[in-house]
């Protein structure tokens, strides 16, 4: 445990002053070595965004409700897969991505994948993509890693299933999320999946959290709403 | 580098496991005063308000909008405003000048004066100020009732033990969301075996928590969030009028409620736009006030991760309850979340609101083991239990809670399981078997529980909000098994809201039913001799410890607990 908590603050004061550096576009990548940590943290104080470059989708295919009644729809943050590429606790999104889908198949529904763009709220982003789901079933992943399940017709803060500690998420975890959504789809007397429980992931992991969200805010593009997306 | 094996020892300190993080106004990262807070101003034109701290009023967004319109005393505004933010922070902590006198000052002053004022104020002053101007002469305290299974039997016997070691109000929530009817009659249940008064809510998404109390299976609300920016409003689909109209239809049923607030949830979702947390909670507070709220849970709560991370914020935190009592709202002030690996950060940080006293001093302290906490942890656990019975017993303060014995623990908490074993045999909802209830009783965690049928349980909670199975009902069904005393107690809850007395502000009420709130048991503190002071019942209460040495004991035996108190 020592070992993954110091890697975690390390990563974290590495990340910092990586972003600390003028002109340093991509500020998601984890630290290769050894900062230590007793390094000084540079101040941020003057700088208004995390990452200096805005994304733009305007080029890519808008998100079109979909027929298909087997079909989930798995929308993902805004600097999902580009800004961040890795969950708060470093799990790869490719791999989360790859997972849950796994998970929608394995069920024998079809997942589709769009980016979110009009809010970086992970109910709303679930229920953004459970409206474009053709089965009104939909799952939200924010780029740190949190995520939920809903249904068209749910209100905005309710859901079907809510994974609200990130810290806590394994490749299991998303890939049973998978499983469980297409389960709703199929009118199934659906078990949830077991809640976990860390009291300490707050201390841990807050600041972190509220870093990466507005990392994730910072690439919200309300104007071209939603779009198509299949990893990169 | 060669390390030196004292700092290493340093850095292995839990301490050192917490995120910190430098100042950084422009996103938020800031506890008290950041460049960007405005300047304190007000104008008044033809009785209405149309510049607030810099703003003109064409330039209002729908936050300073509100605040002008409903949460200044506009026939005083210019006068307090006049009067100078250092003399107000004077008077804070005058003990000559009273609760009333200061409250009536504030009554007129606008979001950033308030929060000039509060940065003229140390922690020892803030705790000062507290003291005087906490609502209600007793302080409180509120428990959170959960469990990782959202096993209904443990939230009954976990409430009844949390009412007997004296919570005055029990809070709940799930893990799955669709728990909550179950999760609310549960605990609903069990509260009333603990103790008769206690009140009860279950933490759920808005509609649903309201159908729940409009249905008398809660007894009072909590989770009207309100923010300090336009921007996260409107992301939560919400703007300071629908927070007043929900407000109002609680009230239409009677049923008391609070706000809830706390800095640091605008940085975390990324919209601070570059103020301090203290200015952007002020703003919140000034919100609440407005819509006519008798009271806020703030302190950060569960974004205490981020305002504990910047240099003087938990002087922030505690700044921000003193800010909602001089608002004159009910100050349910967090202490609820975890907050630090260390315990002595998290003793220290808990000490700010015990020691001065505040309406409910945590909202809410786990009941249960942390693990169990479905609010991610709270600061303080069933496992401090101990550890808080004798800082109240050191230090002679109130904190709201009593040393218990194991017996009277074991005795309510087997008749809490056993009254919900029977009101869902009775209501035939999912059952509740004779070992589940044996499990729960000596439980210290739902790791010592059974597992429950998830399925079976989700179908009886969607079968109570289909079936419009209410509160009466549950009284029926506690009656007709032989559980007449709690049948009588969970009656004279639902009373409680055709009378309405409860929704004054920082109400609680004693095991007899009696309100005691900040209107008919005011806080009449004005420096020594005067105010509440532990004595009497309360003191020998508190005095007690079972882990007493005896000295009439032999030797061998001389750390055998003593079990002679009387209940």
């Amino acid at each position: 445990m020592q070992i993954n908590e110091e890697l975690v603050r390390q990563i974290t004061n590495a990340v910092l002053s990586q972003m600390s550096q003028a002109g340093a576009s991509s500020a998601s990548g984890n630290a290769s070595g050894s900062v230590p940590s007793s390094a000084e943290v540079p101040s941020m104080a003057g700088r208004d965004r995390i990452n200096e470059e805005k994304t733009s989708y305007a080029d890519y295919p808008r998100a079109k409700k979909g027929t298909d009644p087997k079909e989930v729809v798995i929308g993902v943050g805004a600097a999902f897969q580009k800004e961040i590429t890795k969950t708060i606790c470093g799990i790869p999104l490719d791999d989360v991505l790859r997972n849950v889908k796994a998970g929608i198949e394995e069920e024998g529904m079809t997942p589709r994948v769009v980016k979110i763009l009009d809010t970086s709220d992970v109910c709303f982003m679930a229920l953004e993509a459970a409206k474009l789901s053709g089965s009104g079933i939909g799952v939200g992943i924010q780029s740190k890693g949190t995520t939920v399940i809903h249904q068209k017709d749910l209100y905005p803060l309710s859901n079907l299933e809510l994974f609200p500690q990130a810290p806590l998420m394994t490749l299991e975890t998303y890939r049973q999320i998978g499983q469980n959504a297409a389960k709703y789809v199929k009118g199934e007397q659906v078990v949830p999946i077991p809640c976990t429980n860390d009291p300490m992931s707050r201390p841990k992991y807050q600041v972190k959290a509220a870093l990466m969200h507005i990392a994730e805010t910072e690439q919200l593009d309300p104007e071209v709403g939603a779009v198509e997306w299949e990893g990169r | 580098m060669k390390r030196s094996k004292r700092i290493e020892a340093l850095d292995a300190r839990p301490v050192n496991l917490d995120g910190y993080i430098n100042e950084w106004p422009e996103m938020g990262f800031v506890a008290m005063s950041s460049p960007y807070d405005p300047k304190p101003s007000v104008r008044v034109e033809d009785g209405k308000i149309v510049e607030l701290d810099g703003k003109q009023r064409e330039d209002f967004d729908f936050i300073d909008q509100f605040i002008a319109d409903y949460a200044i005393n506009i026939d005083r505004t210019e006068k307090s405003m006049a009067v100078s933010s250092l003399d107000i922070a004077r008077m804070i902590v005058d003990i000559h000048v009273s609760r009333k006198e200061i409250l009536e000052i504030i009554s007129g002053i606008t979001p950033a004066k308030m929060t000039e004022i509060m940065n003229h104020l140390n922690v020892v002053e803030l705790m000062m100020g507290m003291q005087k101007s906490r609502a209600r002469r007793t302080p409180g305290n509120q428990a959170h009732i959960t469990n990782l299974k959202d096993d209904p039997v443990q939230i009954a016997a976990d409430a009844a033990e949390g009412a007997l070691r004296g919570f005055a109000e029990e809070e709940t929530t799930m893990g799955v969301a669709r728990y909550a009817p179950l999760s609310a009659m549960a605990l609903l249940i069990g509260s009333q075996v603990g103790r008769p008064g206690v009140l009860t809510q279950c933490s759920a998404e808005e509609a649903t928590e309201l159908e729940l109390g409009i249905r008398g299976l809660t007894t009072y609300a909590e989770t009207l969030s309100v923010y300090g920016t336009e921007k996260v409003f409107i992301d939560g689909d919400d703007t300071p009028y629908s927070k007043a109209f929900l407000n109002s239809a609680y009230a239409s049923r009677g049923l008391k409620v609070r706000f809830t607030s706390g800095s640091g949830s605008e940085v975390l979702m990324g919209s601070s736009e570059d103020k301090s947390m203290l200015y952007l909670e002020c703003g919140c507070l000034f919100v609440t006030k407005g819509a006519g709220s008798q009271g806020i849970q703030n302190g950060s709560v569960s974004c205490i991760g981020v305002t504990g991370s910047v240099p003087a914020g938990i002087r922030e935190v505690l700044a921000e309850n003193l800010v909602a009592a001089l608002l004159g709202l009910e100050c349910a002030s967090s202490n609820d979340q975890s907050f630090s690996n260390s315990d002595m950060r998290r003793t220290a940080r808990t000490m700010l609101e015990f020691l001065p006293g505040t309406d409910f001093i945590f909202s809410g302290y786990a009941a249960e083991p942390n693990y169990d906490n479905m609010f991610a942890g709270s600061n303080f656990d069933a496992e401090d239990f101990d550890d808080y019975n004798v800082l109240q017993r050191d230090m002679q303060v109130d904190g709201g809670l009593k040393p218990v014995t194991e017996e009277q623990v074991i005795h309510v908490r087997n008749k809490a399981a056993r009254a919900v074993q029977a009101v869902f045999r009775n209501l035939n909802l999912s059952p509740v078997s004779d070992e589940q209830v044996e499990a729960v009783t000596y439980a210290h965690g739902s790791k010592d529980t059974l597992s429950r049928d998830v399925t079976a349980d989700l179908a009886a909670a969607e079968d109570v909000l289909k079936r419009g199975i209410t509160g009466i009902d549950v009284v029926k069904a506690l009656a007709e098994t032989g559980f007449e005393d709690v049948a009588a107690s969970v009656l004279n809850m639902l009373k409680q809201r055709v009378a309405g007395d409860y929704m004054q502000t920082a109400a609680i009420l004693d095991k007899d039913f009696h309100v005691m709130s900040g209107v008919n048991t005011p806080n009449d503190y004005m420096g020594p001799g005067t105010g509440y002071r532990v004595d009497g019942e309360r003191r020998e209460e508190i005095k007690h410890n079972p882990h007493s040495i005896n000295p009439e004991a032999r030797s061998g035996r001389r750390r055998r607990p003593c079990r002679s108190m009387k209940n």
